[in-house]
C-alpha cells in the first residue's frame, strides 16, 4: 500500500460516481469494493503517473498503456457482454440494480497490448468534409472539428484517446 | 530472487500459490476468501516487485497463464486457475 489518504480516495470516488451518473454509466454499487479500486487507481497514478487499470499489470510506459488508462478502451464492450468492466469499477444498470452479480471476467485486451497487433483503424475518406471527424476510443463519441476536444464530453477520456475516424 | 509471502491456515493439503496485484479487487477477494476458509497459501504481489524481480515474476506468471492476468493461482505446481473463481477456491477447503 502506498498510503493514499482515505479522504482523497473518498473524494475521487464521489466525483467518479457523479460523473458516471451524468454520462449514463454506473459505478459498482458495492461501495467498499469500488473505493478500493479507486485507491488502486490513485496508487497507480502515484506509481506510474497515470491511472492504469488496477487489475492489469501496467508497463510503466504511458504510450504503451494508453488503452489501460481508466476508463479503459474495453469498458463499454465488457459492460455490454458481461455487465461489468474488467476490474468491475463500472457495472451495467442490471448489476447496479442488483438483478445480476458482478463476476471476474476474461480480459479482452490483446496479449501484450494493442501495439502488439497494431493496425490503423480503417478510415472512410469522405471528400468535401469541412472538418475531420474524431472518435473517442473509450465511448465512441464522434465530433467534427479541427482537433479532438481536450476531454471527451461523454466519458471524460483525454484528447490522447481520440482517433481520426473520417 | 522472488520472495513469496506466506499465509498460514488450517487447510494445507494443497500447495496454493498466487500471483496478484496489490491494487486489484479480484486479487483482494481471492486472498480474503482463502483466509476466511483458513487455507494456507503463498503469494507474490507482482506490481510491488522492483527491478529484475518484476520481469522474473512476469515470466513466471506467463509460464502458467500466457495472458499474464491476475489473480493467477497455481495449485500443487500443476493446475492453474485464472481470475477469481470462487467455487475453485472453496474446493480447497473441502478436500
Amino acid at each position: 500500500m502506498r498510503g493514499i489518504a482515505d479522504e482523497r480516495v473518498a473524494e475521487v470516488w464521489e466525483r467518479l460516481v457523479l460523473e458516471a451518473r451524468e454520462a449514463g454509466y454506473c459505478v459498482n454499487p458495492d461501495d467498499t469494493f469500488a473505493r478500493e479500486l479507486v485507491r488502486g487507481l490513485l496508487e497507480n497514478e502515484a506509481r506510474y503517473g497515470y491511472r492504469a487499470c488496477p487489475c492489469r499489470l501496467a508497463s510503466g510506459v504511458q504510450t504503451r498503456d494508453i488503452d489501460l488508462v481508466c476508463p479503459c478502451d474495453y469498458r463499454d464492450a465488457d459492460l455490454d457482454q458481461y455487465g461489468v468492466c474488467y476490474c468491475a469499477l463500472y457495472v451495467s444498470p442490471e448489476v447496479n440494480r442488483g438483478e445480476k452479480t458482478a463476476a471476474s471476467i476474461p480480459d479482452r485486451r490483446p496479449i501484450g497490448g494493442p501495439a502488439a497487433e497494431a493496425k490503423e483503424m480503417e478510415q472512410v475518406r469522405v471528400a468535401g468534409l469541412a472538418f475531420p471527424v474524431w472518435r473517442c476510443k473509450v465511448c465512441g463519441y464522434l465530433c467534427a472539428r479541427p482537433q479532438p476536444p481536450l476531454v471527451c464530453p461523454v466519458c471524460k477520456a483525454g484528447k490522447e484517446r481520440f482517433e481520426r475516424f473520417m | 530472487m522472488l520472495e513469496p509471502k506466506h499465509v498460514e491456515g488450517m487447510h494445507n493439503k494443497h500447495k496454493v500459490f498466487l500471483y496478484t496485484l496489490t491494487t486489484c479487487g479480484w486479487c483482494r477477494k481471492a486472498k480474503a476468501l482463502l483466509q476466511e476458509l483458513s487455507v494456507s497459501y503463498d503469494y507474490v504481489d507482482v506490481d510491488d516487485q522492483e527491478g529484475s524481480n518484476r520481469e522474473l515474476a512476469k515470466e513466471e506468471v506467463i509460464k502458467w497463464n500466457p495472458a499474464c492476468s491476475f489473480p493467477t493461482i497455481v495449485l500443487d505446481d500443476k493446475d492453474c486457475v485464472v481470475g477469481f473463481q470462487e467455487d475453485r477456491i472453496r474446493e480447497l477447503a473441502t478436500e
